[in-house]
């Protein structure tokens, strides 16, 4: 059963190690995966911990269908505290860890302590071990895949691995599975190198036991169906992530030169189509792969075409790399991204917030607020393709004095730099924001601002508010399984009924990554996908248990509170421009400069942000501060917590 | 009508979904070791290969069986054990030149693709179909009309260019 999948207690300074089944009672409450995590941190978490000392426990898990029959059960999660935040630390990554970690015996490890010298961990049929991994330090995270399998003498281990960027603390050094799968966000890399901690390699060839194998087979072939008819995912099966980047684009949704313009031109050699073709005269015509169980099959394969590393096997790039190395530092030929992605996938990295960071630099060094004296003589002008890619051999290497500063984060960065220089990073918590530009989208500058683990678009993004949907459409989703009779509006610039969506997609997003399967799999992108309706009986059939949709939306709006009583006990505030939930005045000051007539001249309107933000904390159950009332707590049973009962 | 199954396997995405549905289908249980396919992948490439029981037609398990308990189905063709008569010797697992011959431990049985009675759940399942079930007659039907498309897609590239070339001595 999926349910007897165990949890375990590692301490690597110590080495003691024990397991643990996962009450019914507790399932029950959190199901698995980022949901059990959280509950996991807050009960586990010194308040005030250093996010790189011992203390930080470090959680790597599946969700409660990983690895059952439902239809891409792939993602593992990763969380802790984050060391670039210093509040919720949370990352999610594809591939073929988790599922094999679940034949392995285990769904849940937490990971406390510090190893005297690198170790990784091997965990093989319900057994754990801490081994040596002196010989791996130093190697890039595909090399230490394949040396750990070579070690071990088994092709088929899959492992969570950090690079030369995790080793050397970059504070958004990403944990890597297989060429490009990672759980990029918020430095879970950096924590695993605090600890001395190389790499966790599982494999597994322990029975699932299906609750009702005949229905959930049945029912994974009717969704699956439903996932592969849906257009958004056929073009995302045949171009991946970019084709969101060239829509984004061609409306103006794109940060650009940093923040200057929210459009790319003379993005020709980036566009999808040009990546589409790179892919296909490098790897042939079936150049897309997928991840465990899913037929999406959204990752393209590639050689990157020319330049120092031409010949180079990747996979990507995702759209989060043409934002990274191509619009923000302004920087156009495809060589660049593809190269750049190959970069931080070898180094372990976080894609979009190197990206964002060089480019900021970019733009302070445009201002005169750096200068060749701080860069050591590079020319890290817009648009200077040598530059930006050598800025990412220097962070992660935390080599020369601008390298240095940036691998801490932007907040610490900017304290360095010191004039003005914070009034141009692009962050919400002290992580920097994604690729895109939400100045024309209220709705999704409400969802940045108020992710759990800093400006994010997986959290609570309402993806599918710029299609236009028609108002009955939009009804039938969001009024299910909860009923809103409040307003909705079919127009993306509108602030009316937007909090209600970012409230909506908060409690899918948490479902989806409770039960451990992809977002595309959900309303995230395609509006007639997967919803509270059909996850109860996916839960059913493969484990048996029961719940019903408000049931599930229940434990969403559980697990979503207790992230936020986490933020909150580590500082968070409502209106603090570093630890709150707020915008970069830019957002606010400055107009849109370019963009489809609808999104140019646009800024977010600071009144009405506010009022849609005391709309959502109110949705939300918490108090104008941001605060879960007692109310909520004791309707969502959280007033116990923390409960210690894991 | 004998159908067999064929591999594509420049199709194949590696998701490994028809591994997943091959062992709930027969066991109820989700596990790859108990699966009759397998991905073979070079992760390092980006290149993934199913890897299937071909059905031999002179089928070295069967031959090697002491107790003859691998037949052929009269009806779809396939190899099939009768675990009735099998005394658990793994020799059909030795022997077997493409790896299909299974061994489950914890069931302590020998196990291959059955083609799951006719309908074959990892084809139902595959979407590109890197994997699919065709009539054994016209098995290269398809294969044939892709290297033809793209044998004609390149002679029509190259008749451009050449249309582009001037014989050298005529320019200038």
């Amino acid at each position: 059963m999926a349910l007897d999948r165990k949890i375990a207690y590692i301490n690597l300074s110590t080495s003691k190690i024990e397991t643990k089944p996962i009450p019914i009672e507790i399932r029950k409450k959190f199901l698995g995966g980022r949901g059990l995590d959280a509950y996991l941190l807050y009960n586990h978490a010194p308040q005030g911990c250093d996010p790189l000392g011992p203390d930080n426990p470090l959680m790597i898990s599946g969700g409660i269908l990983t690895a059952t029959c439902a239809s891409a059960t792939a993602r593992t999660h990763i969380m802790a505290k984050s060391p670039l935040t210093g509040l919720l630390g949370s990352a999610n990554m594809g591939g073929f860890f988790a599922p094999e970690m679940a034949w392995a015996g285990f769904h849940h490890l937490v990971i406390t302590g510090k190893a005297k010298s690198p170790v990784y961990i091997w965990i093989h049929n319900g057994s754990i071990e801490i081994r040596d991994a002196a010989y791996l330090w130093g190697k890039s995270t595909t090399e230490t895949q394949w040396a750990i399998r070579e070690e071990l003498g088994d092709e088929d281990i899959k492992s969570a691995v950090i690079g030369q960027a995790g080793e050397n603390l970059v504070r958004y050094a990403n944990v890597m599975t297989g060429i490009k799968n990672a759980a990029g966000r918020t430095g879970m890399g950096a924590v695993m190198g605090s600890k001395n901690l190389k790499a966790v390699a599982v494999r597994g060839t322990m029975d699932i036991k299906i609750a009702h194998p005949v229905d959930a087979l049945e029912y994974n072939k009717k969704f699956i169906d439903g996932i592969t008819s849906a257009k958004v995912n056929s073009t995302q099966g045949a171009l991946g992530t970019p084709f969101i980047w060239g829509a984004t684009n061609s409306w103006g949704g794109l940060r650009t030169r940093n923040f200057q313009y929210n459009q790319m031109e003379y993005a020709d050699d980036i566009e999808p189509e040009r990546l589409d073709e790179i892919a296909t005269e490098t790897m042939g015509p079936y150049h897309m792969s997928g991840c465990f169980g899913c037929q999406v099959h959204c990752r393209a394969q590639y050689k990157i075409p020319s330049g120092l590393y031409a010949g180079k096997y990747d996979e990507g790039p995702e759209y989060t790399s043409q934002g990274a190395f191509g619009a923000e530092p302004d920087c156009r030929k495809a060589e660049t991204v593809l190269t750049g992605n190959h970069l931080v996938n070898q180094y372990g990295v976080d894609n979009l917030e190197i990206g964002s960071l060089i480019a900021w630099a970019m733009e302070l060094y445009e201002l005169g607020i750096i200068t060749s004296k701080e860069t050591d003589g590079l020319d890290l002008r817009f648009g200077n393709d040598e530059a930006l890619l050598e800025m990412v051999h220097r962070i992660c290497l935390r080599k020369g004095w601008l390298g240095d500063v940036l691998a801490d984060g932007g907040i610490p960065a900017s304290e360095k730099i010191g004039k003005n220089s914070f009034e141009y990073l692009i962050q919400v918590k002290g992580m920097s924001n994604l690729h895109s530009d939400e100045r024309g989208t209220p709705g999704l500058a409400l969802n940045i601002a108020t992710a759990s683990r800093g400006s994010d678009h997986l959290r609570s993004r309402p993806a599918i508010d710029l299609y236009h949907l028609p108002e009955k459409v939009m009804r039938r989703i969001y009024s299910n399984p909860i009923p809103y009779e409040g307003p909705l509006s079919s127009e993306h610039t509108d602030y009316e009924g937007k909090p209600w969506q970012v409230f909506w997609h908060q409690n899918c997003y948490m479902a989806v990554d409770c039960l451990g399967i992809c977002k595309y799999h959900t309303v995230f992108l395609g509006a007639t996908l997967p919803n509270f309706e059909d996850w109860p009986k996916v839960i059913y059939y493969n484990t048996g248990l029961e719940f019903t949709p408000v049931e599930l939306w229940e434990i969403a709006e559980r697990c979503n509170n207790l992230e936020r009583l986490f933020n909150l006990r580590e500082g968070l505030t409502r209106n603090d421009l570093i630890k709150g939930d707020t915008l970069n005045h830019r957002y606010f000051d400055e107009p849109t400069r370019r963009g489809a007539p609808d999104v140019v001249g646009r800024t977010i309107d600071r009144q009405k942000f506010k009022k849609m933000v005391d709309e959502f904390y109110n949705h939300c159950g918490w108090d104008k501060k941001g605060v879960p009332t007692s109310e909520t707590m004791q309707r969502l049973g959280l007033n116990q917590e923390p409960s210690h009962l894991l | 009508m004998e159908k067999v199954l064929t591999v594509d396997y420049q199709k194949c995405t590696g998701c490994r979904l028809c591994e997943l549905v091959c062992s709930v289908m027969h066991d109820g249980i989700s596990n790859p070791a108990r699966s009759r396919i397998k991905i073979v992948k070079w992760e390092e490439e980006g290149q993934y290969v199913p890897m299937i029981c071909q059905q031999c037609e002179d089928a070295p398990c069967k031959n090697v069986c002491p107790v003859g308990a691998i037949s052929r189905d009269v009806d779809y063709g396939f190899l099939s054990i009768d675990h009735t008569l099998c005394i658990g010797c793994r020799s059909c697992v030795s022997v077997c030149p493409f790896g299909a011959m299974n061994y489950n431990q914890v069931d302590k049985k020998v196990f291959k693709c059955d083609l799951c009675g006719g309908q074959p759940q990892c084809v139902r399942f595959c979407d590109m179909k890197a994997i699919d079930f065709v009539p054994a007659d016209n098995m290269t039907t398809k294969k044939k009309r892709f290297a033809a498309t793209r044998l004609f897609a390149s002679q029509k590239h190259a008749a451009a260019i050449q249309e582009q070339i001037q014989p050298i001595g005529q320019t200038g």
